[in-house]
């Protein structure tokens, strides 16, 4: 059956599955009903446990599915420890449902797939030798691939049903009070792990650091905590940090954040008291740069800026030019530091961030995003996910969440070496056209048709060319042409929901 | 003199065998975009490039920008392919490089003529310039200048002079201030370009800006740049002022209502509009517009 975006989906998916076909980007009002954890009752004395193996016996079955956060992301050594103690205890058919795998996990998923430890997985994305086994069939069960408010979303009506969460914290006392801010391995935010915590049947902390009784703030609270397991190190502090952390030099990406920059200036979203997302890599520290000037130029400032987090929005918040900021999670040691110090850091579960089943989301509020891709097609639809030989090689991270913002900016090169970026129709959709509204390129922007009032406001700026995308596609395919369509088999490997749950689209296998 | 007035403040170097800068060259606003062929590619590439760029010309859109290559010196076995090569693929410009005399460019514009015959282009439609970086050079700037209709300008090139004048570069500049001012006298007596030298330290902002405020004080069209960051550093100091356009917009209207009125003498405020006056109000409404300080039909954009 075809979904609003001429995906389609298979109909033995859909009936496996029990799930509806995407619709469209409007959630409405439905009424719906979220579920609550188990409790086991306890007055702390047994929460202690010795060692990862000790917990993992105690707490994991056959058939349960087991969740992890990705807070510590390169530098992570909680996932492969539990991971190891899980394989080699030789549990069966777990689901695996982190909020999203980096590298440093793909070699032992791999090995416990192959061991049939692993049988479904749910995930914000995945890369490397992982995304390339999964796109190669080594799964039997599609993995199901959802933005960070649509897992949060899936967690609290049932659809994800933790049995047991493990999650590595930087510090923590003996009843399991925590948060992300103190520690050798501070990361800041523990925003995605938060909805673990409050919604796992089982929640097993491991930490590196133990703290005095009452270890305050508490991120994760003693109410919500079974077992504490005290290891010698969760994660490597030069590996926590992700991407670019200083401005680019690359000319073609500077050039790329000040059309960016220009695009929001020339909006009528630029006031005083707008909101923005800009998200990591060095060209949107880039952004940030020029909007800092720009904020400075039109004496304007910023409500909040949302979402994971960079040090130069920090800066922002401590020159005054942001009023708060939102964080879901904190991309480099700077944002991570100063989270415990600054009370108008605000730390967001994803929930909170970007849930669209909530009584109101952050994304909700957001003015302008900016976001990347791997492809963007002439329906304006997005994909952040499969690669141009089809591989899985991407993530969802809060890309559909944020593209709720009023002005959804896409930035990227018309062309990446010999890949055209902008394409006829994208590998994958995963954020649908109707949510983005520019697109920023190089040689210029290309305005969603169904925008007049971007149309109007951005048509006549000097320097700042507009092309329908159309033409952008044209030129594109005129640098580097038009490769040989990608050779998929008919079984699907993937499925990608949107935010509500509903599939806009599939992943198949490739073809070698 | 075949320079027609456009603007030439940046004039980017680019390195002819390196398909990802020569496929991005046209992204960033440069008036005139220099794909080298001579001291950026090794004798082991030469002929690559030289395929690269002829291809590049062929498929690659560069906007409005000035198309200008540097072929490498008539002393070498590539020079002659070079000038048959970027002729046949229709640049704007050869820049010849350690021009020392008008004989050289004679030389040159002998072999561009029989490249636009061979190939079928109109003759005389190949732009020549001279980049000047010995003493000698500078002694005979003049009459390079001045050695044929096809010159659209000379270059000061300020390693290989400094070297030539047993000094080297120096913050202050001192060392080239003779040399800037004969290459700007005869390109302004000649009534051609006048391009300054790179400036290599991309991390010295400063001192970017204080020798581009320098050559602009003293007269020069632009300068060659080595790095895309440096055209809008250039462009920020050749903006006008609000004043200038403002002024400037007053005397183009005085022509206009002149026009209108059928009188040869144009006034402004009481006073005669000389010719002077009107050059350089048209200047710099171009550099207003080429720095989008006004709209499409000429009135400022308050920022």
């Amino acid at each position: 059956m075809k979904n609003k975006v001429a995906r389609d989906i298979p109909d033995d998916i859909l009936a496996a599955t029990q799930r509806q076909v995407f619709n469209g980007v409007d959630y409405g009002h439905p009424v719906t009903q979220r579920v609550a954890p188990k409790v086991r009752a306890t007055t702390g004395g047994d929460k202690i446990v010795a060692s990862i193996d000790e917990v993992v016996t105690k707490t994991v079955a056959d058939g349960m599915t087991i969740s992890f956060h990705h807070h510590f992301r390169e530098g992570d050594y909680v996932f492969n420890q539990v991971m190891r103690s899980i394989i080699d205890h030789g549990y069966q058919n777990l689901t695996l449902a982190p909020s999203s795998l980096t590298n440093v996990m793909n070699d032992i998923v791999v090995e416990a797939i192959q061991k049939g430890v692993v049988t479904n997985i749910t995930s914000s994305g995945m890369r490397g030798t992982l995304g390339d086994a999964v796109s190669h069939g080594l799964l039997a069960q599609p993995v199901i691939f959802r933005s960070h408010g649509n897992r949060a979303r899936a967690i609290e009506h049932g659809e994800i049903k933790i049995d047991v969460a493990f999650l590595g914290v930087p510090n923590a006392d003996d009843m399991g009070n925590a948060n992300g801010m103190d520690g050798d391995a501070a990361f800041g935010s523990l925003g995605y792990a938060l909805i673990d915590a409050q919604y796992a049947d089982t929640l097993v902390l491991i930490t590196d650091t133990m703290k005095p009784y009452p270890n305050t703030p508490a991120s994760i609270k003693q109410t919500q905590v079974d077992y504490i397991v005290k290891v010698d190190a969760v994660g490597d502090p030069e590996k926590i940090g992700s991407g670019a952390t200083r401005f680019t030099k690359d000319p073609k990406e500077l050039k790329i954040a000040k059309t960016v920059n220009d695009v929001i200036v020339n909006s009528a979203y630029f006031k005083d008291g707008f909101s923005f997302q800009t998200g990591s890599g060095g060209a949107a520290l880039a952004v940030t740069r020029f909007l800092r000037q720009a904020m400075l130029d039109h004496q304007i400032k910023a409500s909040f800026a949302l979402g994971g987090i960079t040090k130069p929005t920090i800066d922002l918040l401590n020159e005054g030019l942001v009023a708060r900021v939102m964080d879901v999670q904190d991309f480099d040691k700077g944002a991570a530091a100063s989270m415990k110090g600054n009370r108008d850091q605000q730390e967001i579960d994803a929930s909170w961030y970007a849930d669209p089943a909530n009584k109101g989301a952050m994304v909700d509020k957001l003015d302008v995003a900016i976001l990347s891709a791997l492809e963007v097609d002439t329906h304006f639809n997005v994909n952040v996910m499969s690669g141009s030989d089809g591989i899985i090689r991407g993530a969802i991270g809060g890309h559909q969440d944020a593209a709720m913002a009023k002005l959804t900016i896409i930035s990227a090169p018309l062309v990446r070496g010999r890949i055209a970026t902008i394409v006829p129709d994208v590998t994958t959709v995963i954020t649908p056209g109707d949510a983005i509204d520019v697109v920023v390129t190089e040689v210029g922007i290309a305005i969603n048709p169904k925008r007049h009032d971007l149309i109007d406001q951005l048509s006549n700026v000097p320097g700042l060319p507009v092309y329908t995308i159309e033409a952008l596609q044209q030129k594109a395919e005129a640098i580097v042409g038009k490769p040989k369509p990608l050779a998929f088999t008919d079984r699907v490997v993937a499925l990608a929901e949107y935010r509500d749950g509903t599939l806009i689209d599939v992943i198949k296998a490739v073809k070698d | 003199m075949a320079a027609e007035e456009r603007l030439r403040r940046t004039m980017m170097f680019v390195p002819g065998n390196n398909p990802a800068m020569i496929k991005d060259a046209g992204i960033f606003g440069a008036d005139s975009i220099m794909f080298d062929l001579e001291d950026a590619v090794s004798l082991a590439e030469k002929d690559a490039a030289r395929y690269l760029i002829y291809e590049a010309l062929q498929t690659v859109d560069y906007g409005d920008a000035e198309l200008v290559v540097r072929i490498n010196g008539l002393d070498t076995p590539f020079y002659q392919n070079d000038i048959k090569a970027m002729v046949k693929a229709g640049i704007d410009v050869i820049r010849l490089p350690k021009v020392e005399s008008a004989e050289m460019i004679h030389t040159l514009e002998t072999l561009v003529a029989e490249a636009e015959q061979t190939f079928g282009r109109e003759i005389g439609t190949t732009h020549l310039m001279a980049a000047i970086e010995s003493a000698r050079g500078v002694v005979n700037a003049n009459e390079i200048a001045q050695a044929s209709d096809r010159m659209i300008g000379i270059a000061l090139s300020a390693e290989d002079y400094t070297t030539d004048m047993k000094t080297h570069r120096y913050p202050d500049g001192q060392e080239l201030l003779y040399a800037r001012n004969v290459i700007l006298h005869a390109a302004r007596a000649a009534g051609i370009a006048a391009f300054d030298t790179v400036f290599t330290d991309l991390n010295d902002e400063a001192g970017f800006y204080r020798e581009t405020e320098l050559i602009h004080q003293l007269g020069f069209d632009g300068k060659s740049l080595i790095n895309p960051r440096q055209i809008d550093m250039v462009n920020q100091v050749y903006q006008p002022t609000q004043k200038e356009i403002l002024t400037a917009q007053n005397v183009i209207a005085a022509i206009e209502a002149a026009r209108q009125k059928g009188s040869g003498v144009i006034a402004m405020n009481g006073q005669m509009v000389d010719r002077p006056v009107v050059l350089r109000a048209e200047r710099v409404m171009r550099l207003a517009k080429a720095n989008h300080l006004v709209d499409s039909e000429g009135n400022y954009i308050e920022k």
